[in-house]
């Protein structure tokens, strides 16, 4: 996920550079297994898909199941729709390769959904219909708010799909050695026919296919690794700091400071912050963009309207915030588990992100590489990921494409018209069309990018734009068109702006100075490696011949990077160095997207929205549904 | 014509029981949000700046920051279950009782 992915990215650029698991971590013995674990799951979505299909006939069941969906149905849909390959994958990388501050690093992920909770589920479920646009609608200039509604709600999805669709051929290709472009087409096409066929009905239920297959691999794996322990936590993490390749882990991060610390010191430092985050600054502005951002997700705000009443999407969340949350406590025995019995550097070689700790760990725990149940349990995690990435992009695409053919087409366009239910499910498939190939387009285009910044960008602009005009057009009593519109347009270009000359983009300068600071820095260690190799001393030669690899990787890594910054001087925005030492923009631009609201409110006063607000006010409190939608 | 537009939503907001669920819901929802924004910006700010309180270690190798960290998801559930309890006994009797009463009255008149 989505998760401010930088795991995925620089798995996506290692590969790109050097396709070392040419196979991928399957073993080639066992690659017909993978395919039938995957061949399985695929076949039961499309099962689910082919029976979905025949109950889809109306706008309303294409784009929220007829409101049909029990809450605790869309609570299991909510976590498959939100719990991204990052997040399953992602974290427990991070865990395995920097200890406690890949735990931390969870938290936000569900502390987001009190937000959801309190403020939000709710009142839109009262107030909306299909989506977000419909919620900003309601008291506001139909065709202006639909207007900048339908233009971010189709931004953050872009930058969310762009961010799945590489994570999705990166993955795939790690896991059982497929080509990324055939991945990246394989997902687009499956997540295609469920949405196009299967509207939200297939959608909700892949998604809740995925979720229980999610769950039930990390259960089966955490007991597997807690259970010698007693399912004991304090000696399970005496294990995992102790452990002489956890120690290692944390000597290699510290570098020279570690010399001084003794082994059980360097174990425990493990569980201690400060390993992975340098700046306390850039967590706390990442936080702000995932508890305020969350809310603003268009394929998140789209649940709520598939469950008949705001009790039921309070179930909803609710469900979702067990789920989610019990899930992120697994990772903590994924990640601790695969740090003590995988080893972080074995981690490393296989992925430099840390994003195959989970799939190693089951390959170990079933028996290793050689034998029929590690490799059983490294295909259905492997297929697990796979499902994973299908559902959320499949949520995705539905948002977007909701918000081209039912604010942009029928809102906007035919505004005033009276479009035909069929045409109206009609131009919805349509733009599920062509939002698809969009995202298989991009997906193969963006091979071998940066994207982990996409993702962050994606909650960014949901928290600077998305979230302070909803909230506001719910609580605010003199929020106006004007506002929307303002807050709209601030929050998301301030978001990208800032994420354009932040420290995310390669700046071939910075990138050519720590370029040739390794080569010049390479004799002088290719003598001393020398001369311990000829040393005589068994332990002195080993250790020269680890690093003597380690040298020859970064050598070949500066080198690369030379070539790739070849010829530029500045970033893709003109810039040498970046203008802002800000990684996630969420500290200024969500402040700065409420401000544009309020003032935009201020300054363009409208009385209309004025009169409405005891309408929207007591019907977001009180759910009084009658005739919704017939008067816009 | 559609009902709601017979609807008087300004007696709706006005009527004392709806001002009972507004006035309720405010000063409940967005304390609890306070709490939870502040709850989980401590976790941060205290990894980075109470770097030795983290540090401490409480059951074995156990510290006070993992603890900290396992406390917010305790955190973030109790909040939920918290706000459903109040609003599945409070607020929801509230909003259908006043529900009930607008479309009563609404439907003769449409």
């Amino acid at each position: 996920m989505s998760a401010g992915t930088p795991q995925l990215a620089m798995l996506a650029t290692t590969l790109a550079a050097a396709p070392a698991a040419h196979h991928g971590v399957a073993g080639d013995g066992y690659r017909w297994l993978t395919l039938a674990v995957f061949a399985a799951v695929i076949v039961a979505t499309v099962v689910v898909t082919y029976f979905a299909a025949k109950r889809v006939r109306s706008p309303a069941d294409f784009y929220t199941a007829g409101g049909g969906i029990s809450g605790l149905q869309n609570g299991w849909a909510i976590a498959g729709d939100y719990l991204s390959a990052a997040s399953f994958l992602g974290i427990a990388g991070l865990i395995s390769l920097y200890g406690y501050d890949g735990f931390m690093y969870s938290v936000g992920w569900l502390v987001a959904y009190v937000t959801v909770l309190l403020l939000i589920a709710e009142p839109c479920r009262n107030i909306g219909k299909y989506t977000l646009g419909d919620i900003l609608a309601y008291r506001n200039d139909p065709k202006k708010t639909r207007l900048v509604g339908a233009l971010s709600v189709i931004t953050v999805s872009t930058f969310y799909l762009t961010a799945q669709m590489v994570g999705a051929g990166v993955l795939v290709k790690a896991l059982i050695g497929i080509d990324y472009e055939v991945s990246v087409v394989a997902v687009g096409v499956l997540m295609l026919g469920y949405v196009l066929f299967g509207g939200m009905v297939a959608t909700t239920w892949v998604q809740i296919i995925k979720a229980v297959l999610l769950v039930v691999a990390s259960i089966v794996i955490v007991i597997l690794v807690w259970m010698p322990y007693g399912f004991s936590l304090p000696a399970f993490m005496a294990d995992v700091v102790g452990d002489p390749k956890v120690q290692a882990q944390v000597a290699k991060l510290l570098g020279d400071p570690a010399k001084a610390m003794s082994a059980a010191e360097l174990g425990q430092r493990f569980l201690e912050p400060g390993l992975y985050f340098k700046a306390p600054i850039d967590q706390i502005s990442l936080g702000m963009a995932l508890v305020f951002g969350t809310a603003g997700l268009p394929h998140i705000l789209m649940r709520f309207f598939t469950v008949p009443t705001a009790q039921a999407a309070r179930k909803s969340v609710v469900w979702a915030m067990a789920i989610i949350g019990g899930f992120y406590l697994l990772t903590l025995f994924l990640g601790f588990g695969a740090a003590k019995l995988v080893g972080p550097a074995e981690i490393a070689a296989v992925d430099p992100g840390g994003n195959m700790a989970g799939p190693l760990l089951a390959q170990f725990i079933g028996g290793g590489a050689e034998s029929l149940l590690g490799n059983f349990m490294l295909a259905f995690v492997s297929a697990v990921a796979f499902a994973t990435i299908v559902a959320v992009v499949a949520g995705l695409v539905l948002a977007a494409a909701s918000a081209i053919a039912h604010d942009l087409w029928v809102g906007v366009w035919r505004a005033g018209e009276d479009v035909p239910a069929q045409e109206q499910v009609l131009a919805a498939r349509l733009a599920t069309v062509l939002v698809g190939a969009v995202a298989i387009a991009i997906g193969i285009a963006a091979k071998g990018q940066n994207v982990a910044v996409l993702v962050a960008l994606a909650f960014a602009v949901a928290a600077s734009a998305n979230f302070p005009c909803v909230l506001l057009t719910l609580y605010w009593k003199r929020c106006n068109t004007t506002g929307i519109v303002a807050g709209m347009i601030v929050g998301t270009t301030v978001a990208v702006g800032l994420t354009l000359v932040s420290p995310n983009l390669t700046y071939p300068k910075t990138v050519r100075v720590a370029a040739h600071k390794v080569l010049d820095a390479e004799p002088a260690k290719r003598a001393t490696l020398v001369e311990a190799l000829g040393s005589g001393e068994p332990l002195r030669i080993a250790q020269a011949a680890k690093g003597t690899v380690a040298l020859d990787k970064a050598v070949k890594k500066a080198r690369d990077d030379l070539h790739n910054v070849e010829g530029r001087e500045t970033s893709f925005m003109g810039l040498e160095k970046p203008l802002l030492e800000l990684k996630n923009p969420g500290l200024f631009s969500i402040p700065l997207g409420f401000l544009a609201v309020i003032l935009g409110s201020l300054l363009g006063r409208d009385k209309r929205a004025e009169r409405m607000w005891d309408e929207v006010y007591a019907r977001q409190n009180t759910g009084m549904r009658v005739s919704r939608s017939a008067s816009h | 014509m559609p009902i709601a537009d017979s609807i008087d939503w300004t007696a709706v907001i006005a009527d004392p029981r709806f001002q009972r669920l507004h006035r309720r819901k405010r000063a409940f929802l967005w304390g609890l949000m306070a709490f939870s924004v502040a709850y989980y910006f401590a976790l941060p700010i205290g990894a980075a700046y109470f770097q030795d309180l983290f540090r401490t270690r409480v059951v074995g190798v156990i510290n006070v920051g993992l603890l900290f960290a396992l406390s917010e998801f305790v955190v973030a559930w109790g909040i939920a279950l918290y706000y459903s309890r109040v609003a599945n006994r409070e607020f929801d009797a509230l909003a259908a009782e006043i529900a009930a009463d607008v479309t009563r009255h609404a439907r003769p008149r449409s």
